[in-house]
């Protein structure tokens, strides 16, 4: 009995830990009062002054471009590396798969250090074009792990059928294999634009000095100061990245059943 | 010029990794042919079957269509269609969808289109089905469907490995009857792959009978079943019994320290063969009459015959025969030289 109410008690503790910075943040997103220290009563004016900001609209604008082109341009170029990747036999797939792991794995700082490296040796100036590149080249090996699997319980002949009728390969991936992995391409589309959004690390490293997504945004905004307007952008922020994340996570417990089905 | 076969495999040797598959296969097929590749599993049939369609190149060998040499050309651009194993319809396409397939592709017209894939559902008696979705389709209709989307490309050869596999007993028998009236009417050269020795027997005008990759015999049925090549090809088609024998001379075998008559000539004095008699061909009779004496040890009504197996002095025979004898009854065997086959022994 008591070992059991200790545990709950552990339990709850654990989560209190973990929370209390996020709850605390959005508390204080509708706190009426500039300081954090005390509560003034609730108000909504931060939120309206966030969207009447041109700076932090500005970003938000960037955001979006940044996480829908680099979302769309590595769901493409994701999807025909895991076909090919899928077709590749033995050792080179073994290789490919590993080369794939790499960047998932590496830490995030040294990621963007050699983006950055890259792109100076490049001689490509620090911009719009340099951070979408980024994410491109980070979000990629996501959209590939989560499209694999799709085309493993994928019937293998079914290409081959799409062939045998006269399809050419091109043909028969745009009608056949896309169709049947398609809702691996959408929740590796919707990785990658989550991932995209998330990022600060690499956008940071990236971005030069025009451009700042919101991460960006809000780590220079907290640099100058307190600001109960970062809490409710955070707030934003964090609601749209947990409901981007409930999503992918809903979408491949569908799928797992399904392929436990049959 | 002779008339060109359909198809010839010539010298054709398929190696994955260091694992022969195909040891120098040749072969001819010709028009209008129902030719059926039989062997045990792993022997190399759906090998074989995948290089005729593309999906596989031979390490060595060509493939001849109508005379063209077609080795290393993509299933694309082959005028050949397969029926697949598990089917491989297209599980996001609706009947029709999957007919269409491959009309769509060489751009007919839709009116076109319709017609065909209306006229294809009613060969294999499935009219009205155009809209039905895949998965709401039974093993039986959906092997149809299979058919009839490689059948409605016209193509000059329809590939099918082992179609009726996954199919009941009773579904099988019908279907087999069915396949074989269409390739009747449609008049396109059929290679069938089965591991079922009744399935190739009651389908085929050919059976190839292949073993670890090496072609056993080719043969009509008949001649399959009648005249089997060697042990091997005996022991598989049907039951039979397989004996040691010595040829004394022509017309005259030896084995189970008896002297039998036989129509065999030709071999080397005192040659040792492999004597084959069906279980069929194995006469009970009585004592004055018999060649052999022996034992019934146990016996299993089938239906139409019993099932028995008699022991003799150093044998024991496997028996069909419409006389009920009881376990542990002696009995007298009799075998009619025609019913006697003589085989050269493998090397
Ligand atoms: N892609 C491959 N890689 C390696 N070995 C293979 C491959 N495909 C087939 N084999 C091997 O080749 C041999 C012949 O296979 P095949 O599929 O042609 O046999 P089969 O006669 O069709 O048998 P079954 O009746 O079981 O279908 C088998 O030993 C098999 O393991
Ligand atoms: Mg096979």
């Amino acid at each position: 009995m008591v070992t059991k109410h200790l545990s709950r008690i552990y339990t709850a503790l654990i989560f209190v830990f973990l929370y209390a910075p996020i709850v605390v943040l959005i508390i204080f997103s509708f706190n009426d009062s500039k300081s954090r220290g005390n509560w003034n009563g609730f108000t909504i004016k931060w939120y309206i002054e966030l969207f009447k900001n041109k700076e932090i609209l500005r970003s938000l604008y960037y955001t979006l471009i940044i996480a829908i082109t680099s979302s769309l341009v590595s769901t493409i170029m994701g999807t025909f590396a895991a076909i090919g990747i899928y077709d590749m036999k033995g050792f080179t797939k073994k290789f490919a798969l590993n080369l794939n792991y790499l960047p998932v794995l590496n830490p995030d700082i040294v990621t963007a250090v050699s983006f950055m490296v890259l792109f100076k040796m490049a001689k490509l100036e620090l911009g719009i074009i340099t951070i979408i590149l980024a994410h491109i080249t980070f979000c990629t090996p996501y959209v590939i792990l989560s499209v694999l699997p799709k085309l493993k319980q994928m019937n293998k002949h079914l290409a081959e059928a799409a062939l045998d009728l006269g399809a050419t390969p091109f043909y028969a991936i745009r009608k056949v294999i896309i169709p049947q992995i398609m809702p691996g391409i959408v929740t590796g589309a919707l990785l990658a634009f989550t991932l995209s959004i998330d990022d600060f690390v690499i956008s940071f490293f990236t971005a030069g000095k025009g451009v700042s997504n919101l991460s960006i945004m809000i780590y220079s905004m907290a640099r100058r100061g307190i600001n109960p307007v970062i809490n409710a952008l955070s707030t934003l922020m964090f609601l749209t990245l947990m409901g981007l994340l409930l999503i992918i996570y809903k979408r491949s417990e569908k799928e797992e059943e399904k392929a436990i089905e049959k | 010029m002779a008339k060109v076969h359909t198809i010839d495999l010539i010298n054709l040797s398929k190696k994955f990794g260091e694992d022969l598959v195909l040891d120098n296969m040749n072969l001819y097929i010709r028009q209008n042919e129902f030719l059926t590749l039989l062997g045990p599993s792993g022997c190399g049939k759906t090998t074989t079957l995948r290089i005729i369609g593309g999906f596989e190149n031979p390490t060595e060998g060509k493939v001849v269509f109508e005379g063209n040499d077609i080795t290393g050309l993509p299933p694309y651009l082959r005028q050949i269609n397969t029926v697949f194993q598990r089917y491989a319809l297209f599980p996001h396409l609706n009947v029709f969808e999957n007919i269409a397939f491959g009309l769509k592709i060489k751009k007919k017209s839709n009116e076109e289109i319709k017609k065909k894939v209306t006229q294809m559902l009613e060969l294999v008696n499935l009219a009205g089905f155009e809209k039905r979705n895949i998965e709401s389709l039974s093993g039986g209709q959906q092997q149809r469907i299979a058919i009839a989307r490689a059948l409605v490309n016209e193509p000059k050869v329809l590939l099918l490995d082992e179609p009726l596999g996954a199919l009941d007993l009773k579904l099988r028998k019908e279907m087999q009857i069915e396949l074989k009236k269409m390739q009747q009417s449609v008049g396109i050269t059929f290679i069938y792959v089965t591991h079922d020795q009744e399935e190739a027997l009651t389908m085929s005008d050919t059976v190839v009978v292949m073993d670890k990759g090496k072609i056993q015999q080719i043969g009509t049925p008949i001649d399959i079943y009648n005249e089997p090549q060697n042990r091997f090809v005996a022991q598989f088609i049907g039951e039979s019994n397989i004996l040691d024998g010595i040829m004394e001379k022509d017309f005259k075998v030896w084995f189970l320290s008896k002297e039998f008559i036989c129509v065999d000539k030709g071999f080397d004095k005192d040659e040792k063969v492999d004597v084959v008699i069906r279980p069929e061909d194995v006469e009970i009779v009585e004592e004055d009459k018999a060649q052999l004496m022996g034992i019934v040890k146990n016996v299993l009504f089938k239906g139409v015959h019993y099932e028995m197996e008699v022991q003799t002095n150093d044998y024991t025979w496997k028996i069909h025969s419409t006389i009920m004898k009881d376990a542990g009854s002696y009995v007298g065997l009799r075998i009619v030289p025609d019913n006697i086959h003589v085989m050269r022994k493998e090397k």
